[in-house]
């Protein structure tokens, strides 16, 4: 077992996109934090501003619990440019050796981490759903959520390795992934999954200013243009979430709402042959059997009973939400979550809830 | 002897099922219910060099064997028949004749573009009182100085009025049966050749059948294809080559008509378990799958027999295609039943592949004239 | 123009089902393929070889001896040489290790304009050897990138973000990452076809391309698998509770939030 008792403090580097912080970024201070008084006392967590003019968020890093800001600011990290980022985050873990390092798994985080992995030689783990340092708490959630065994592993152990737990095989199996031979241990976390901690007005920490050594000569990528935009068409094979609608919206106005309730989910509209049928929706929304077949993470089919056409386009959905007023139809029984009642009624506090509970 | 696929087979199967499933299935419906030719995706074919597949590379053609070929139309034919007999009808019935019979020149000015699928061919034998018995042919041609006159009409023509290159049969001779029947490769465009009248057709409705109508239609001498009065034989000898083909896309209708009815079964719930878990269901299935396998491998043979070189084509390919489309026959009508009420709307394929089945077992010969050339090599 | 593609087989994750009794993958009957979005970076090479004649595309994997299939397929698409690596030296690398031996390939291949990689491959969906290679060959990257340019001896690309994109300038060597909106990869052709099965696969072992044999492989890797598992079945569904629409709502959101599906 090698020494790194001179590897200290979790890090997370929390991306900022003109002078605003990412979601994912205070998620990750708060898991951060967690782990960090896992690992023991004087572990701390600590949040890395790298940017120009970024210094006050400091006070929102601080609200959601990070001990310490190290901020890296530069006219030539204006922007994010891999070469920039890299350079100067690399020089700052070499001199100050944190133990761990983890990012949000947004574009720009798996463009800058397995470039600062690399130029470390460390390990990376991507894209991860789940850390843990306790190896109890690991074996409760093997427990619980999965179908692993417990052999091999001991409550008692107090090894204080990163867990990396991810997914894989396009989420058919599940990984758990240690760094146990280099430093600092780096991850990229999935946005949305980690909650934030309740945020505490005030609160206040270590400021460390961190000097850059960067030149214009590093960076040789150069940005032209950035455009703002609103997130293209999916197309309904390529989608995550599709929020389908069906005979029971009783009229072609009902897909305002669905549509309404795909822009709130970051889904695409899909639809019955019912309801294409009727003329309320164009053909190209139809899912099923004559339509598209789809394998969504998640499908919400509203007023749509279920006929073995339209499972025939969905049913290998990962998880199947049907709204409807009838408890006993098809589509009801092969949901996953069958929520019984008026979709006029439900979608719209579905919508109002979704991101209070996503984010809380 | 060798029963396993090639790695180039295997890879053109592989790449065709990919083609099928992103650029036909979503179409395959619609072609059929309008009845409407599919150029995109036939262009497309021929980009991917399958509209020339098993002719040689120096005329333009992507230089496969015969087997691969045949093996190209199954694969196609499982997603829509449709595809598969515009396929076949410009490779087999165009294309192979003039590679054939045709002279330097000939080949030279056509091929190329027939072969890279920049052109479309066709083949004009057919007619109100010639099918089986082409001996009845009534479409005359007369020289007349340097050009010849054909004056007459064919029906029943795949790709009529649309393919851009047709090889025509009419009477050169009169009175002496088919030894005055001569060949002729005639383009769309000269005057005095239209394609008037569209039919209304049970299956494949995404190729076209027309009537060819020739009025005084002017076409040059050199235009003659083979030796004058050699006609028939270049047709036979051409419907040899097709079959092998139909089979080929009868074997992909069953083929495909199985695959569905399998998926079916194991979504489609009744009495509280899948239709899978039925084993009068399953015994059939295992019925029809025998069936299927068989064609198969007579259709396999045939044309390895053609690559090899083995005289004696005729019988073999008459025996395969019969198998291939009776396979078919008796899978599609299972399929359907295995679907009930669902098997008898246009919401599954199997109602398009039951009704594309069936002129399989009527073109390029029907059965009944399989079996006669069966019984011909039979009884030598 | 000199191009080299990075590609890996996978196999088709959308064809791999789980035993509901065992909770494990079957894979049995489950094809390899070419990464989907590696198709995609070869495609894009393939273009850039259309529209500068005379251009070569060298595409290059790292993987069992059974990858000669996929890499015929890149031949039959067009690609003009195709190189495995192959040896059980190599075998077991987690993406640190396998940037370190495709580095060290691509350093024999010798001169190039361009890489392109697909962004990830399906089975471990990490994206991170592409940057990771162009670390270790010193190059600068572009990753996401949905948009290809060539600009003389610059390329020209748009970087998918959440929220939009940004076009940026690099200055060639350089390696991009290419995902599904760039292009619409060609199929095999039967010519394509027929002249890739016979032509010759390179196969390099890690004495070929010189690696260091400490930096590859399973033990050399800096991350380890620990433990690997399905998660439980999902089960029967269920009817949510709650007197109102709100609280069918809030208690359907929450549960997905607990299982962690929103």
């Amino acid at each position: 077992m090698k020494d790194f008792s001179e590897y200290k403090n979790v890090w997370v580097f929390c991306e900022q996109r003109s002078g605003k912080l990412m979601n994912v970024a205070l998620e990750l201070v708060g898991e951060g934090h967690t782990l960090s008084r896992e690992i023991g006392p004087d572990c701390k967590l600590v949040a890395l501003l790298v940017g120009n003019n970024v210094e006050g968020l400091k006070d929102e890093l601080y609200s959601y619990g990070a001990d310490s800001v190290y901020v890296i600011e530069d006219d030539l990290l204006e922007h994010y440019t891999t070469d920039g980022y890299t350079k100067v985050i690399v020089d700052a873990v070499n001199e100050y050796k944190p133990e761990i390092v983890l990012f949000g798994a947004t574009h720009i985080g798996r463009d800058l981490a397995p470039r600062v992995a690399a130029r470390l030689n460390t390990g990376l783990t991507a894209d991860c759903t789940r850390l843990d340092i306790k190896v109890s708490d690991y074996m409760d959630y093997l427990e619980t959520y999965t179908t692993a065994s417990l052999a091999g592993l001991d409550r008692d152990d107090d090894n204080k390795g990163l867990k990396q737990t991810r997914p894989a095989f396009g989420g058919n199996l599940m990984a758990t992934i240690v760094t146990p031979n280099t430093r600092p241990q780096m991850a990229t976390v999935r946005p949305g999954v980690m909650a934030k901690r309740e945020p505490v007005n005030g609160a206040s920490g270590e400021l460390v200013r961190v000097k850059p050594d960067l030149r214009k000569e590093d960076i040789n990528v150069e940005l032209l243009n950035v455009v703002k935009a609103a997130r293209e068409m999916v197309s309904l094979t390529d989608a995550k979430i599709i929020c389908s609608g069906g005979r029971g919206l009783g009229g072609p106005e009902g897909f305002k709402l669905i549509k309404e309730l795909a822009d709130k989910v970051g889904g695409v509209v899909g639809s019955s042959r019912a309801a294409v049928d009727a003329g309320w929706i164009d053909p190209s929304h139809q899912v099923g059997q004559t339509g598209t077949t789809v394998k969504p993470d998640i499908y919400f089919a509203c007023g749509i009973s279920g006929a073995i056409q339209h499972q025939a386009g969905m049913s290998d959905s990962r998880i199947i939400v049907a709204i409807n007023k009838d408890p006993d139809c098809p589509m009801m029984k092969l949901a996953d979550y069958a929520v019984e009642g008026d979709l006029y009624k439900v979608i719209p506090e579905i919508i109002a809830l979704w991101d209070e509970v996503r984010e809380g | 002897m060798e029963f396993s696929y090639s790695r180039e087979q295997q890879m053109v199967k592989q790449m065709l099922s990919d083609f099928c499933e992103r650029e036909i299935a979503p179409i395959a419906a619609e072609i059929d219910e309008e009845a409407r030719y599919p150029y995109e995706t036939v262009a497309k074919l021929g980009e991917l060099g399958i509209m020339g597949m098993p002719f040689p590379p120096e005329l333009g053609g992507a230089g496969s064997d015969y087997l691969t070929y045949i093996m190209a139309v199954e694969e196609i034919s499982k997603t829509d028949a449709s595809h598969g007999v515009i396929v076949q009808t410009h490779n087999a019935l165009c294309c192979w004749p003039i590679f054939t019979y045709g002279t330097e020149e000939q080949k030279q000015k056509f091929l190329p573009d027939l072969l890279s699928g920049k052109k479309l061919g066709a083949f004009g034998l057919t007619e109100p009182n010639a099918g089986t018995d082409a001996g009845g042919t009534q479409t005359k041609a007369v020289l007349d100085g340097d050009e010849w006159v054909l004056n007459g009409s064919k029906i029943f023509i795949s790709g009529g009025g649309i393919a851009d290159t047709y090889v025509i049969f009419a009477v050169t001779e009169k009175g002496i049966g088919t030894k005055g029947i001569s060949a002729f490769i005639v383009e769309k465009g000269t005057p005095g050749f239209t394609s008037p009248k569209h039919e209304n057709k049970m299956g494949i409705r995404g190729s076209i059948a027309a009537e060819l109508v020739f009025e005084d239609c002017r076409i040059p001498k050199e235009n003659l294809l083979g030796q004058q009065g050699k006609g028939f034989k270049i047709a036979m000898s051409a419907l040899d080559v097709g079959r092998l083909g139909i089979a080929a896309q009868a074997l992909g209708i069953a083929q495909g008509a199985f695959d569905e009815t399998v998926k079916y079964m194991k979504q489609r719930k009744q009495f509280g378990k899948t239709l899978d878990k039925f084993q009068a269901l399953q015994f059939e299935m295992a019925n029809m799958k025998t069936r299927i396998d068989g064609a198969r491998f007579l259709l396999y043979h045939a044309a390895w027999a053609r690559d090899a070189g083995e005289d004696k084509l005729s019988p073999l390919a008459a025996e395969a295609k019969l198998a291939c489309s009776e396979a078919a026959s008796y899978v599609v009508d299972k399929a359907v039943q295995f679907h009930g009420g669902y098997g008898y709307i246009k919401d599954y394929p199997v109602e398009r592949m039951y009704r594309d089945q069936k002129i399989t077992e009527i073109y390029e010969g029907t059965s009944e004239v399989m079996k006669m050339v069966m019984a011909g090599d039979i009884f030598r | 123009m000199k191009i080299i593609v990075c590609v890996k087989q996978v196999p088709n994750t959308t064809e791999i089902r789980i035993n509901p009794e065992t909770g494990t993958l079957i894979r049995d009957g489950v094809p390899s393929i070419l990464n989907p979005d590696d198709a995609n970076a070869l495609e894009e090479a393939l273009k850039l070889k259309d529209a500068n004649p005379g251009s070569t595309v060298t595409v290059i994997t790292m993987g069992p001896p059974q990858a000669v299939k996929m890499l015929q397929e890149c031949s039959a698409m067009g690609a003009d040489e195709v190189i495995l690596l192959s040896d059980r030296a190599l075998g077991g690398s987690d993406t640190w290790a396998t940037s370190n031996a495709v580095a060290a390939g691509i350093r024999k291949i010798g001169e190039y304009d361009i890489i392109f990689c697909g962004r990830q491959a399906i089975d471990g969906d990490t994206a991170q050897v592409g940057p990771q290679i162009a670390e270790k060959l010193g190059l600068p990257q572009v990753s996401y990138v949905k948009r290809f340019q060539r600009d003389g001896d610059h390329v020209i690309v748009d970087r998918a973000l959440e929220d939009g994109y940004e076009t940026l300038r690099v200055k060639m060597p350089c390696m991009l990452t290419c995902i599904k909106e760039l292009n619409t990869p060609r199929y095999m052709s039967i010519p394509g076809i027929l002249k890739a099965v016979k032509k010759e696969v390179t196969v390099w072992n890690a004495e070929d391309i010189g690696v260091d044999l400490q930096t590859v492989g399973l033990k050399a890797s800096p991350t380890n698998v620990f433990k690997s598992f399905t998660p439980k079945p999902k089960g029967a569904g269920v009817t949510v509770e709650g007197d109102t629409p709100r609280e069918k709502s809030e208690n359907l959101l929450k549960s997905m939030k607990q299982r962690h599906i929103i």
